[in-house]
Parts: structure tokens; C-alpha cells; sequence
């Protein structure tokens, strides 16, 4: 004992400071190491900055409910289902901007949903190995890139493609065609609900498609290996085994996509037209988003009822999306939880 | 007869066989064009970012105010609210995060309070980003009477928290245990050996969260259209309304003039530029650490 330890303290100290990493040495007993306060104080701290977390979700719906309250006590959930919006006589309904959101979203979950699975199966089962990684990165990036390059892109540069090479020819050939007319009516302008949800879809690829390729690693190997040696094609063991092994997995990324899809704010608000008026089924007619709505209103409203109404339609975005996200978790959970009892 | 019947049997299974080949390779083809879907839209938007904005780059592009319509000018205003904004919010921002994630992975993580708070931060990292905006405004802008750089400010904050928790709580589970029971051994309170053993293991990863933080709020622009708003002018000011590049961008893309529209692709071709830069480093630092 006596012989691993420095004969006294100063000679362990000088030699701990000589070598700081040197921890061969056990400390000596009579150091003065415990702080309780510090400890509390820390504990406290993290403790403090969890609730914090929880503060700020019941924060944001109080101050929603608070902001809204005028609007709610006025028109009640009659206001899901009005589609006046008219600031200059005071009368406020969302259904409109309702509208524009859910069908903006679907048409992007239309687009994304099979993109991202194809994707997820490339990167998966197909691709290299030395090129999975560049690859998935360079879809990750499709996330990284700011909602409001997308915006202006959209607007500038991708609608005007959209309108020349696909509605106006779209238009010519089933202007016709009873109900597909009706939803290819309208000026070809490439402003709208069909190019918001073209750009939103591109937005939730990555997204969706992140989800399905780590789920789609989760599934072992061993399953995988036994359909193959049974004589399945990839796109038997990829349909018949992997999808329905990450099928809540799956759905939960979709959710997420979705969730991303109906907050998203710049790039709608920018291709979207923000015209408040619901007369027509047409993919082509400019519309406006819950978001775009907030977007472009919410800083000139007067305050009153214009501000309480922007508000409440920002409280059926945050449920709305905090209902879709937390069965996205849900899903997602669930995958994890199967995954731990099988193997 | 029975060789007969034992030929059609084979050529139909031939036939299904050749049926399923054929739908594999449809699916494989599909599966590769969507890869390609893909990527046509991120080296499109790139492109058109590259070739729009570059050209509009220019010296004044650093040094001049915001013009009016039709004047010549830059976005020095904008790009200077935009970092000290981005900063100050991810310096609020980044301990909250990081104390919050030390919570969840350090203290009693399978206890309720970390569930719940695990949960609803996964909500709050994918919530639609204009409703923090309508959060500030109600606690902060409207019981000041004033739009202002703080709102800004603290707008960002909220956004930055949930993503450092998230990495922080992530980075921290993968040091392993026996990292901590050493230090516990030599008798290190607990605090010191979250500080300097734990949170020192994970730093890289702890980093590349707050770079990712960092690279979400430069090019937020929904949470400042009703926090900080805009300002035509230079300040440093920050109880006064603030220009930011993003909200700069908006104002200046959706107008019909020239040079305001010059402008705003300069401005995306930077925030672009910044914000794949800070996601490409926050990649290489995770990358060389594992």
C-alpha cells in the first residue's frame, strides 16, 4: 500500500500537477472532493432547463388559446367551416386557408410517399457501398436547404417551367374530360395549390426518406438473408419481408413528412398566390395556406378580431400538426418496442 | 402423359418466374429514378442559386444599406441583424439545450419527467416554425407595444433548444458507462463528471448540434416576419425592429423591382452557401469522430 502511494500529500500533489492524466494513483482520503451544492445546483440546473421544455409547449398553447380568444368565443368551431375572410368588414372564417393546407399536403404526401420509398429502397438494397453515404447525404441536404430558397426558386424559377411544360399542355388535354376539367381549370400561371404541393413534396422527401432507409437497416439481416436464399427477388424481400417487419416505422415517417408538410411557411407563402376564395376545385387556382395566411397578414392586422382569427387558425396548424406528430412518435415507438421483444 | 403434364407445370412456373424477374427489375428501375428524382432537384435549385446569385455578388453587396426601388445597394444591414441575431440566439439558446439534454441522458432518463420531456421536444423540433413566431409576439412584442431585435432574438432561441437537447441527449448516450463508474470510482461528484469526462467524450457531437442549430435558424424566416421584422437602416439596436437576410430576401423577391430582386438572389446565393457549408461541417466533425 504504502508503496504505490507518495509518502505524503504535498509529494502526491506536486505530482499530480506534474501529470494530470496520471491517474494510477487512487486520490488521497482526505482531500476535500465532495460538494453537495454544486452537485444540487447542477442537478437543479438540467432539472430546471427540462421543465423549461414542457414550459414552452403549454406556453405556446396558452398564449394561443389567450390570443385567439376573440375569435373564439365569437365564432366558435363555426370558423373551421366559413369561407369568409374579409378584413374589411371584420368576418373571418378558415376553411379556406384549411383547405389549402390539407390539400397542399396531400398532394405533397401523393408525390413524396412513393419518391421517398424508392429512395430508401435504393439506398438500402441497391446502391454500393461506397456510394450510400455521398448519396444519402446529398438527400439530406434537399432538408438543409433554407424554406425560403425554395421559396424563391418556386416562384421564379420553377413555376414558370411548370406552367409552360406541364399545366398548359395538361389544360389542352383534359380541359374537356368532365371532373379531371374541373381540377386542370383556371390560368395556367404556375402559382397554386398544385406547384405548393410539387415543392412541398420535394421538401418532405428527405425527410421521409431518411425515416424509411434507417428503418429499413433495422431489420435483421438474418430475415432478410433467409428470404433471399428462398429464391425472393429484391423487390420480394423489400415488399414481403422489410416493409411489413418496419410497416409502423414507415407510417410514422410519413407522419413526420406530413407534420413538416402542413407548418411549412415561406415556401408555400411564396408560390401558393394568397388569394382567399374557395370557387373552384382546380389544382391551378392561386389559393392561400393556414401558413401563408399568418405569413402575410399577421404583421399589418389590426389588433382585434383580424388578429384573434390569424391566431386561432394558428392554433388548428400547432393541433393539427402537434396531433400528427405525436402519432408519427407513436408509430415510430411502437417499431422500436417490437424490434427489442423479437430479437 | 405424365412427362406432359410435368412440361406445361414447368413452363407456367418458367412464366411466373419470368413475371416476378420482370417486376423486379420495374421496381429496381423505379427505385433508381427516384434516387435521380431526387437529386434533379437539388442540383436544379443549386444551379439556379449559383448562376442567379453569384452575379449579384459584389463588394457593395458587404458594405451598402438595403436601397429603395430602383437604387443601387447591398445587404449589410441585413447580413449584420442576421448574425448577431443567429449569435445571441444561439448563445441563449445552446446551455438550455445542452443542461436539458444532460437531464434526459444523465438524470433518472426512463423517469417521467424525461419521457414527457423527450416526447414533447421531438413535437417541438418539427413544429411549423411561424407558430413560435406568434408565441414571441404574444409574450414579447405585444406587451412591449414594439417589434424588436430581441424578439428576434429569443424566436430563434426556441428553435435552436430543441435541436441541441435532441444531439446533446443522442451524443451523450453513446459514451459509455464505463467512462462514468471510472470517474465515479476515483470520486468525482457528479456535476464533474458530467462536465469533464462525459460532456468532454461527446463534444464533437455536442458540436455538430449547435452547428445544425446554428445552420436551421440562419435561414428561418417565418419566426422573424412578426419578431424582429425589418429595418431599412443599420442598427445595432436590438429593442428596435431588425433587418435579417431571410425576411430581407422575402420583402425583396416578392417585389417587382430589378435590383431589389438582384438582391435577394445575392442573399440566397450567401444563405445557400452558409447554411449547406455549416451542415457539411457538422457532418465532417461526426464522420472523423466515429
Amino acid at each position: 500500500m504504502s508503496s504505490t502511494l507518495p509518502a505524503n500529500r504535498a509529494a502526491f500533489e506536486s505530482a499530480s500537477k506534474a501529470d494530470p492524466r496520471d491517474m494510477t494513483n487512487p486520490p488521497p482520503n482526505n482531500v476535500k472532493r465532495r460538494s453537495p451544492w454544486a452537485d444540487k445546483l447542477f442537478g437543479w440546473t438540467a432539472q430546471a432547463a427540462a421543465w423549461l421544455t414542457l414550459g414552452l409547449l403549454a406556453g405556446i398553447l396558452m398564449s394561443l388559446i389567450f390570443g385567439a380568444w376573440p375569435a373564439i368565443s365569437k365564432y366558435g368551431l363555426g370558423f373551421l367551416t366559413s369561407t369568409t375572410w374579409d378584413p374589411v368588414k371584420n368576418e373571418y372564417g378558415g376553411l379556406v386557408m384549411i383547405y389549402g393546407t390539407l390539400a397542399t399536403s396531400f398532394i405533397a404526401l401523393l408525390i413524396a410517399v412513393p419518391v421517398s420509398f424508392g429512395i430508401a429502397l435504393f439506398l438500402t438494397e441497391l446502391s454500393p457501398a461506397w456510394l450510400k453515404r455521398p448519396l444519402g447525404t446529398a438527400i439530406e441536404l434537399l432538408a438543409a436547404v433554407p424554406s425560403i430558397v425554395y421559396g424563391m426558386w418556386g416562384l421564379l424559377v420553377f413555376g414558370p417551367i411548370l406552367a409552360t411544360y406541364v399545366q398548359t399542355p395538361l389544360q389542352k388535354a383534359f380541359g374537356e374530360t368532365p371532373f379531371v376539367g374541373a381540377l386542370v381549370s383556371g390560368p395556367p400561371v404556375g402559382i397554386g395549390i398544385l406547384s405548393a404541393g410539387i415543392i412541398l413534396a420535394i421538401m418532405i422527401i428527405p425527410f421521409i426518406a431518411s425515416v424509411m432507409r434507417d428503418v429499413f437497416d433495422v431489420t435483421p439481416v438474418l430475415l432478410k438473408e433467409s428470404a433471399y436464399a428462398l429464391g425472393s427477388t429484391t423487390w420480394e424481400v423489400v415488399y414481403k419481408v422489410v416493409l411489413p417487419y418496419t410497416k409502423a416505422g414507415v407510417v410514422g415517417g410519413i407522419m413526420l413528412g406530413l407534420g413538416r408538410a402542413l407548418g411549412e411557411t415561406m415556401a408555400i407563402t411564396f408560390v401558393i398566390g394568397n388569394f382567399n376564395q374557395l370557387d373552384s376545385l382546380s389544382l391551378f387556382q392561386a389559393a392561400n395556406s393556414i401558413t401563408s395566411a399568418l405569413a402575410n397578414e399577421f404583421a399589418e392586422a389590426a389588433e382585434g378580431l383580424h388578429q384573434a382569427a390569424l391566431i386561432y387558425l394558428g392554433l388548428v396548424l400547432f393541433f393539427i400538426t402537434f396531433v400528427v406528430l405525436s402519432l408519427s412518435k407513436l408509430m415510430l415507438a411502437q417499431l422500436n418496442k417490437s424490434e427489442g421483444t423479437k430479437t | 402423359m405424365s412427362a406432359v403434364l410435368h412440361d406445361a407445370q414447368h413452363n407456367v412456373r418458367l412464366a411466373k418466374f419470368g413475371r416476378r424477374k420482370l417486376v423486379n427489375k420495374i421496381a429496381l428501375v423505379l427505385s433508381l429514378a427516384a434516387m435521380s428524382f431526387g437529386l434533379f432537384w437539388l442540383f436544379w435549385i443549386l444551379w439556379e442559386t449559383v448562376r442567379l446569385g453569384l452575379g449579384g455578388i459584389s463588394l457593395a453587396t458587404f458594405t451598402q444599406m438595403t436601397p429603395a426601388p430602383n437604387e443601387a445597394g447591398g445587404l449589410a444591414n441585413a447580413l449584420y441583424g442576421s448574425l448577431i441575431m443567429v449569435a445571441l440566439a444561439t448563445f441563449v439558446g445552446t446551455p438550455i439545450g445542452i443542461m436539458a439534454g444532460i437531464y434526459l441522458a444523465e438524470y433518472n432518463p426512463k423517469g417521467w419527467l424525461a419521457s414527457v420531456t423527450r416526447f414533447v421536444n421531438d413535437i417541438l423540433l418539427s413544429a411549423p416554425s411561424i407558430v413560435i413566431g406568434l408565441f414571441i409576439y404574444a409574450v414579447v412584442v405585444s406587451r412591449f407595444k414594439s417589434f424588436s431585435g430581441w424578439a428576434g432574438v429569443m424566436a430563434l432561441a426556441l428553435i435552436v433548444i430543441p435541436v441541441v437537447i435532441r444531439t446533446t441527449e443522442n451524443m451523450l448516450q453513446l459514451v459509455p458507462a464505463a467512462l462514468r463508474e471510472a470517474a465515479y470510482a476515483l470520486g468525482a461528484p457528479k456535476w464533474k463528471v458530467i462536465i469533464s469526462i462525459t460532456l468532454k467524450a461527446a463534444r464533437a457531437g455536442v458540436v455538430t448540434g449547435v452547428l445544425l442549430a446554428v445552420a436551421r435558424i440562419a435561414g428561418e424566416t417565418a419566426p422573424l416576419l412578426f419578431t424582429a421584422l425589418n429595418n431599412q437602416f443599420w442598427t445595432s439596436d436590438l429593442s428596435k425592429p431588425m433587418a435579417s437576410l431571410p425576411v430581407t430576401i422575402f420583402k425583396f423577391a416578392m417585389s417587382p423591382y430589378e435590383n431589389w430582386q438582384q438582391l435577394a438572389w445575392a442573399g440566397v446565393f450567401l444563405i445557400t452557401v452558409a447554411v449547406l457549408g455549416l451542415n457539411i461541417l457538422a457532418r465532417v466533425l461526426t464522420r472523423s469522430k466515429n
